[in-house]
This record gives structure tokens, C-alpha cells and sequence, in this order.
């Protein structure tokens, strides 16, 4: 992903056009396609293993004893060992850590010691709610940051172009409780135009989608102020290249020359930069939904804490660092995909 | 360099008239620079009020007062009182310390690791810089607020769970800047002619590696730092950080969630606060890399 493990190398490209050996050839080219990608599987492995273990060492190295917390402190001992014994917990570490683990490969995520409910159900259930508003909000980010920043570029150099670049630099340095909380003040207290906060379910899909939209505003308006800075320095890269210069040399004006070569190359930075903000509003929605009391991921995340209820946050916790994980292999492969320069570069 | 070898050099204090200028110059296209002059008067501004908030503010940030509670703005309180009848402002300038101190301690620890980590990942291939990216790979699966939550649910939410997960972090993005940035110094002619000279790798690292990369880690140290800030009041709003009552500006964006019907300001002068802090620091972490770019291009 990084600069310095994608420099396009022209001399590895595979010979073509050759007739002899061309079957040779092909294989060859496909073993040197898929081995970086192997690699780049395993190393994407090891990062989950190292990951789950760094959670669980965590979370589980203080001495306290769950059995204790959920029996309350006038528990007698011998309660409290009978509970450790059925959940499992006066086992060593090392087998706890296999059975979590196993589990969680099997999508058994275990049961809630505060709730006695599944976790898994509670996490589907509550994804219900964090996937639509994780969605929303990268659809406004790019509503608002692709025509923003194009407009950046194209007005460089100009007062408009500085004023476009100030307001996204002003935009970035809202956090999203700031702008969830000022657009209540604004569209509920004062305008009664949306909910002020909770989820009413999808059962009513309207009401429902109005509950969700403040939330994705206040999370998608400053990723629409990111993405504005990106999407500016990718075209603003392609204005300055030798080939834009070619095609207006032919005649053709700005926007031809853009549409017709710029944007192929200016969006291939621009998917990188989507799914690595796809990864910081995943984790920025923990925070909006405690904003707006929407019973997501978050909140049940942030419930979990303040109940102790450590499990369910050893589960959400993983898969949310998974999915983050995850969105970055899948950001190096598209990058790879897209780019032919880079078929086979380790 | 010694007189023995030049020894007809000028004597060290006599400056030629053309370095003098482009000395001149250099000072003066960062005074012309407007974000490193409106970020930098920023953040001079929010470190100002911090140091001056341990030894005086108007009130005690935390001195209740239920007589004057949700009082509007006024000559005896500037910016008007909070639901216990302390002093809004007095308490924004107390939470100033808390931001640069969070911000300051958990740059120190992504700093303090990360940029040896990256540098030694650049030197040495092979299994070394095998073992630092991938332990970087795992570190990314953590962003600063994940990895608060985990802490403040093993240890108990306090300032120091934050500063740590923001620390932790941020340490794969100096590891990354610091790699990739040092491995072009390190395949330059310059430092093939210094290895042919004889120098060893650290000393290298030392003479030629870091000076040329100090800027860019500044820039980043200072965008960094107005992220940490970001982190730390979305943190102390959620709970996770900065207990209640003592002031900082995300726990006064939490608790004036109750009167935003009644009383917006309470949420207006927290997030004022927040978004020039941030914007200090960005804009500032900006205009050391525009500076950047316009030396290496001139």
C-alpha cells in the first residue's frame, strides 16, 4: 500500500506476443500474478491471528474474575468458583483463547455473561442499523467531496479554488460529535425536522431512514471534507502530466481531456482513499451512534464497556479490527487491479 | 572542512552577501506562508492559554455555583456558565491543558517508536523489517478509538487509557513515514558514495538520513497532533476518557447534550474550541509540507 512497495517496474511485465512458448509464458505470468497475492493473503492471516491475540491478552490479563462481577460482591466463594467452572474460565489462557477463537471461526460468538443473550444475534441485530448509516454516510462523503474537489482543481490558483481548499480544511477539523450535535440544535430543537435521536426499526423504512439521517450527515459531511483533499491532489496530478498536456496540444479542451484520459488515472489513488475512509467511519460510527442513541454497533460496543460485559467487547472489538484489516487487503488488491503497471510486483 | 585541507577559507563568521539573502528569503517565505501563519498564531494561542490556566482563571473550572447555573453571557462571565454554575470559560481553558497534553504525551509514544522502528526497518532488510511491518499490520487493525475502547474495558476509562491508545495508534503511520521516506535517502547516490566512503549504516542514519527526513516527520508530528486532539474530545464525550468534573472539552460536549434545547451555547463553546485547536494543528502540519514540496522543487 505504501509508496515505496508499488513502484511500477516496466522490465517484470511478461514477454508477449511471443509464439514460441507462449503457454509457458502465460503460466509464468499467471504463478507471478497469484504468488503476491498469496503472500499478501498470509500476511493478512498472521495480522488476524496477532490481532485476536493482542484483544485477548488484553482484556483478559486482570486478575479480576467475571464470575465475581456477575455474581455481585456479596457472591460466596464457593458460588463464585461453581460459575468459573461453567463458563469455562479456570482454564489455562491458551485453551480459553482456542475455544473464543474457534468459536468465533464458526461465526459462534459466544454468550453475553450480563445479558445471557447471544452475542452474535445481538451483533446482527445491531448491524442492521451500523451498516445503512456506514453506507449513507460514504455516499454523502462522495456526493459532497468528488464535485468538491474536482472543482478544487480545476479553480487553482484562483480565490474560488483557495475558498474550496479552506472550507474542506475547515470541514476536516469538525469531529462528528460537533456536527451531530450542532445539526440537532439546528434541524430538531429549533426547525423539528428530524428525530432528535433513538431508532424506531425497519419495520416503519421511512421512519427509519429519516432516524439515520442526521447521523450520516454528521459522519459523512467531514469525509465528504477528507475526500474533497484527495480527490483535488489526484486530478490537480493529472492536470500536471505530460499526457493531459498531449491531448490538449490536440485540441482538446480541460474537461474533454479529463474525461476522456484523466479520470481513468485520477481514480485509482481515489479507491484507495474510499475504502480506507469506508474503515474510519466504521469506527467513526461508534461515536455517532452514541450521539444519536441509534442501537448499533457502537452503542452495544460502548454498553459492553460500561457493563464489564468484556466477552461481547472481545467480540465486537475483533470484528471490527477485522473489517478494518480487511478493507485494507481488499484497498492493496483493487489497487493492483485497476493499474495493469502493477501486475506482478510483489 | 579543516583549514588544512582549504586553506584558503573564509573565516566561518563572514557570510556571503547572496546566502545572507537567501537566508532572508527562507525566513520570509515562511512568515508569507498563510497556513503556517494562521496555524502557527492558533496554536501559540491554545499553548498561551494553557500555561496561563495552571496559574490563573477567571473562576475555578470546577467551583459550583447553583445561584448562577445556565447564566447567559456576561461582563462578571464571559461566555456564560455551564448547569452548575461554573464558568464556561474558565473551564475551556482548563481543557486546553488536557488536549495538549493528551496530544503532546501520545505523539511523544507514536513518535518514540515509531520513527526508530521505521528507520531500523529501512536499514536492515531481511527478517527485521519483515517482523516491524507486520507488527505494523496488526497495529492498523487498531484505530485510536478502538483501541481506547479495549483499554478503558481492561484497565478503566482515565487520561492515560487515551494517550496510550491514541499513542499506540498512530505508531504503524510514523513506522510507514519514516520507512518509506528514509529508503529514498538510503537509495540516493549521495549515501552510495558515503557507504563507499566507509561510514557505517548508523552513522548514515544519523548524518544524512534524518536531517533530510526531520520535516516531513514535523508535518506529520503536527497533522498527528491536531487528530489526537480529535480523538481525545470524541473520547472524553463517550466516556472513555477524562472523568467528570473535571473539564475538558469533550466531557462539556457531553454533558450539555441535556440542554441543547435550552441552552446551544454550552455545545457551541466546546466545539469552537475543538475545531480551531484541530485546525491550528493541521493548517500548521500543512504549511510545513507546502514549505517542503516548495524547497525540494525550487
Amino acid at each position: 500500500m505504501s509508496a515505496d512497495e508499488s513502484q511500477p517496474s516496466p522490465h517484470r511485465l511478461p514477454p508477449r506476443g511471443e509464439a514460441r512458448g507462449r503457454l509457458a509464458s502465460s503460466l509464468r505470468g499467471a504463478v507471478s500474478a497469484l504468488l503476491p497475492l498469496a503472500r499478501r493473503l498470509a500476511t493478512m492471516v498472521v495480522a488476524l491471528f496477532g490481532a485476536s491475540v493482542l484483544v485477548f491478552v488484553v482484556l483478559n490479563v486482570l486478575p479480576g474474575s467475571p464470575a465475581q462481577v456477575i455474581l455481585g460482591t456479596q457472591a460466596t466463594p464457593a458460588a463464585v468458583r461453581q460459575l468459573t467452572a461453567q463458563l469455562g474460565l479456570n482454564k489455562p489462557l491458551v485453551s480459553q483463547y482456542f475455544d473464543w477463537m474457534g468459536g468465533l471461526v464458526h461465526g459462534n460468538f459466544g454468550i453475553s455473561y450480563i445479558s445471557h443473550q447471544s452475542i452474535g444475534g445481538q451483533i446482527g441485530q445491531a448491524l442492521t442499523v451500523t451498516g445503512p448509516l456506514v453506507l449513507f454516510a460514504l455516499l454523502i462523503g462522495l456526493i459532497i467531496g468528488l464535485p468538491l474537489g474536482l472543482a478544487g482543481a480545476l479553480r487553482n490558483g484562483r480565490v474560488s479554488g483557495s475558498f474550496i481548499g479552506a472550507m474542506s480544511q475547515l470541514g476536516m477539523a469538525v469531529p462528528s460529535v460537533v456536527a451531530g450535535l450542532l445539526l440537532i440544535v439546528v434541524l430538531t430543537v429549533k426547525l423539528h425536522v428530524f428525530p432528535t435521536s433513538g431508532f424506531p426499526g425497519w419495520s416503519d423504512p421511512w421512519q427509519a431512514l429519516r432516524a439515520l439521517v442526521l447521523p450520516s450527515f454528521s459522519l459523512g459531511m467531514v469525509e465528504g471534507a477528507i475526500m474533497s483533499r484527495y480527490v483535488r491532489a489526484s486530478i490537480l496530478e493529472q492536470l500536471r502530466s505530460d499526457y493531459l498536456r498531449t491531448a490538449r496540444s490536440k485540441g482538446l479542451r480541460v474537461g474533454q481531456a479529463l474525461r476522456r484520459h484523466g479520470f481513468r488515472n485520477a481514480a485509482i489513488p481515489l479507491v484507495t482513499v474510499v475504502g480506507l475512509e469506508l474503515a474510519s467511519l466504521v469506527v467513526g460510527a461508534i461515536v455517532v451512534e452514541n450521539v444519536f442513541s441509534l442501537p448499533g454497533l457502537g452503542l452495544l460496543l460502548l454498553d459492553s464497556v460500561n457493563n464489564r460485559d468484556l466477552i461481547t467487547v472481545q467480540d465486537i472489538a475483533m470484528l471490527v479490527a477485522t473489517t478494518v484489516l480487511v478493507l485494507n487487503l481488499l484497498v492493496d488488491l483493487s489497487y493492483r487491479l485497476l493499474d495493469p503497471r502493477l501486475k506482478g510486483t510483489a | 572542512m579543516s583549514s588544512a585541507v582549504l586553506p584558503n577559507a573564509p573565516a566561518a563568521r563572514e557570510v556571503p552577501a547572496d546566502e545572507a539573502f537567501a537566508d532572508l528569503e527562507r525566513r520570509g517565505r515562511w512568515l508569507r506562508n498563510p497556513s503556517v501563519v494562521i496555524g502557527g498564531g492558533i496554536v501559540a494561542l491554545v499553548v498561551l492559554s494553557a500555561i496561563v490556566s495552571i496559574f490563573w482563571t477567571p473562576y475555578d473550572p470546577l467551583a459550583v455555583n447553583p445561584a448562577h447555573a445556565l447564566a447567559a453571557p456576561s461582563w462578571a462571565h464571559w461566555l456564560g456558565t455551564d448547569e452548575y454554575g461554573r464558568d464556561e470559560f474558565s473551564r475551556l481553558m482548563a481543557s486546553s491543558q488536557i488536549a495538549l497534553f493528551v496530544g503532546a504525551l501520545s505523539v511523544l509514544i507514536a513518535t518514540a517508536i515509531g520513527i526508530p522502528a521505521g528507520l531500523l526497518a529501512a536499514a536492515r532488510e531481511g527478517a527485521i523489517s519483515q517482523v516491524v511491518l507486520r507488527v505494523t499490520d496488526i497495529l492498523y487493525g487498531f484505530p485510536a478509538l478502538l483501541a481506547a475502547v479495549v483499554l478503558a474495558a481492561a484497565f478503566g476509562a482515565s487520561k492515560m487509557t487515551v494517550v496510550l491508545a491514541i499513542g499506540i495508534a498512530y505508531i504503524p503511520v510514523f513506522i510507514r513515514v519514516t520507512r518509506s521516506n528514509a529508503l529514498v535517502v538510503l537509495n540516493s547516490e549521495y549515501v552510495l558514495a558515503a557507504r563507499a566512503y566507509g561510514r557505517r549504516t548508523f552513522s548514515i542514519l544519523r548524518r544524512h538520513v534524518v536531517p533530510n527526513i526531520a520535516t516531513t516527520i514535523i508535518a506529520q508530528m503536527s497533522l498527528l497532533f491536531s487528530l489526537a486532539i480529535l480523538a481525545e474530545a470524541a473520547l472524553d464525550f463517550l466516556g472513555l476518557g477524562t472523568v467528570a468534573p473535571t473539564a475538558s472539552w469533550g466531557t462539556m460536549l457531553a454533558s450539555s447534550q441535556d440542554y441543547l434545547g435550552s441552552d446551544a451555547l454550552l455545545t457551541l463553546w466546546p466545539s469552537l474550541a475543538i475545531v480551531a485547536c484541530v485546525l491550528g494543528f493541521s493548517l500548521l502540519g500543512d504549511g510545513i509540507s507546502e514549505l517542503r514540496e516548495a524547497r525540494r522543487r525550487s
